[in-house]
């Protein structure tokens, strides 16, 4: 019950976040949109017991990489409406008729098929199994794939310092 | 979930959002009232006993006041700005725990909004959420002034709340060693916290008898920078560049009436919520002795509760302190406090923290 309610505000919440982003004239009102989505999204995480995931999602998403988005839109000063004009012609036809194949193949699918390659949940949710999901998540991740994750950590850090090393050089020439 | 504990959720929810107003009413008082007995003046004195309900008389005047509306604003961000100010303000409150659990009914009631999980990662969350109230009512207030304002204003709180989370996750590494394994969830952080380090130390008990075990001592670097960075966090004197009276360039300069109120009654239930948060981390929440048994069963059961404000208040009473004390930074200082000091100190005090924890746990890395 409880769970329904949730779904149907954080999906609605969602959906309505993505058509401002598509729609909004003024980039700012689009990104406060994706923030919209990223939040919503992060409420479903929740409804399905993820709350580390949707921690993450919040801080990371909602949290670090939109203020970035601002930042870059309010400073490079794009406050204004975008020209209506496009440089690729008839993209949005293009894209639009994917987009549209492909939702209606996984309407046909969710209408007609027994859709086997993401199985269901089977049985009963474990309360106390998935509510410990820091826990649940850190262990493996410091045991099985402590390599994978310290390859990661060094992969970020590169791009980091690759990207200092890229702006201080394009100073030097100038 | 039975009605019963529907209602509980519900109650406690309400109950934690009524404590954070009414604290917040008082808070505001307190610190006009303080910082008065600091300067010499009076402060305050007229609107009921003491002038205590004066925030209430405020608070009546922003209400009725005509809230101006600039002509270049953004009106659709201008509008949502100030809420998005204040619902995280109150969202964070309501993980930290403020009472002992009780027991009614047969049905555990927590003296928490909600206790998650992911307590620390949810406060983590929401403060990072706030910061776009002040980018957007910067933005859409339609004038330079605003905007300067609060980009200032993000670039201030993004920089502090990496010393805050790291020094928070220095206090997680200490706190995992205090029980069964790491946790983020405030109200096990809160119960690690409990009795004495005479009980935890047998060798030292005659001295260490009546100090509390709270996080503070192990983690007394951890503290400062933590308290540093929640006055900063919270744009309080010295670091209240964004609103302070000389500066013309606040995020909220635009904003009149009811919509400033608001941004202030974020700002104040913040300072509230964050002394909460360092209580609870450092001070050991609720903790304290209740005097079980000596005492009728209801005091002690309230005396956690008292335990809690007093220890918030004492650091509600630090920011006042601090915010009489000291001269504000300029900008220049602001940054390089944040970014040279802060930064650098939280991390060393991480890497050290981290060495003496793994040497108690796993004895020289060199041996097997």
């Amino acid at each position: 019950m409880v769970e329904t309610i949730l779904f149907v505000l954080a999906a609605a919440g969602a959906l309505a976040g993505a058509v401002t982003v598509v729609l909004a004239r003024n980039p700012i009102y689009s990104a406060v949109g994706l923030l919209g989505t990223l939040f919503s999204v992060a409420v479903l995480y929740v409804v399905q017991l993820a709350h580390l995931v949707a921690a993450v999602q919040v801080i990371v998403y909602a949290g670090a990489v939109m203020t970035l988005f601002l930042f870059v839109i309010m400073l490079i000063g794009v406050d204004k409406e975008e020209k209506r004009e496009e440089n690729l012609p008839r993209q949005r036809l293009w894209v639009g008729a994917v987009a549209g194949v492909i939702i209606l193949f996984a309407a046909g699918v969710a209408v007609f098929g027994d859709f086997a390659w993401v199985p269901a949940a089977t049985g009963p949710v474990d309360q106390e199994a998935t509510n410990g999901t820091v826990q649940a998540i850190a262990e493996p991740l410091f045991t099985d794939w402590v390599l994978a994750f310290e390859a990661t950590a060094l992969l970020l850090t590169i791009a980091a310092a690759g990207a200092v090393v890229l702006a201080m050089f394009r100073r030097k020439r100038n | 979930m039975s009605w019963p504990e529907f209602w509980i959720v519900v109650l406690r929810v309400v109950a934690t959002f009524a404590l954070l107003l009414l604290v917040t009413l008082i808070n505001v008082w307190a610190e006009r009232k303080i910082l008065a007995d600091m300067q010499n003046r009076l402060g305050p004195r007229r609107a009921g006993p003491w002038g205590i309900l004066q925030t209430v008389a405020d608070g009546l005047k922003l209400f009725f006041k005509e809230a101006v509306i600039p002509r270049r604003v953004e009106i659709g961000m201008y509008l949502l700005a100030p809420f998005l100010a204040v619902v995280p303000a109150f969202l964070i409150f309501m993980v930290v725990p403020w009472g002992r659990p009780f027991t009614i009914g047969g049905n555990e009631v927590a003296l928490q909004g909600a206790d998650l999980n992911i307590g620390l990662l949810f406060i983590l969350a929401m403060s990072s959420l706030a910061v776009y109230a002040v980018v957007l009512a910067g933005w859409s207030s339609g004038s330079k002034y605003p905007l300067l304002g609060g980009v200032r204003a993000t670039a201030q709180a993004i920089s502090y709340e990496a010393a805050m989370g790291l020094a928070m996750v220095a206090v997680v590494m200490f706190s995992a060693t205090q029980g069964d394994g790491g946790t983020l969830s405030l109200s096990e952080i809160v119960e690690r916290q409990a009795g004495t380090w005479g009980d935890i130390i047998p060798a030292l008990e005659p001295v260490l008898r009546f100090v509390p075990r709270w996080n503070l001592f192990p983690q007394i670097v951890a503290f400062v920078i933590f308290f540093t960075a929640i006055v900063a966090e919270t744009n309080r004197a010295p670091f209240d560049l964004v609103e302070a009276e000389q500066e013309i360039v606040g995020f909220h300069t635009e904003y009149s009436g009811m919509r400033f109120a608001m941004f202030f009654l974020a700002e104040y239930v913040n300072i509230f919520s964050m002394s909460a948060i360092a209580a609870t981390l450092f001070l050991g929440g609720w903790n304290g002795p209740t005097f079980e048994g000596s005492v009728p069963a209801i005091v002690s059961g309230i005396l956690p509760t008292v335990w809690f404000l007093a220890k918030t208040y004492l650091l509600v009473f630090l920011f006042i302190w601090v915010r009489a004390t000291l001269p504000r930074l300029r900008y220049d200082q602001l940054m390089q406090l944040g970014w040279k000091r802060l930064i650098p100190g939280a991390l060393a005090w991480l890497v050290l923290s981290t060495a003496v924890i793994s040497f108690r746990q796993f004895g020289p890395p060199w041996s097997s």
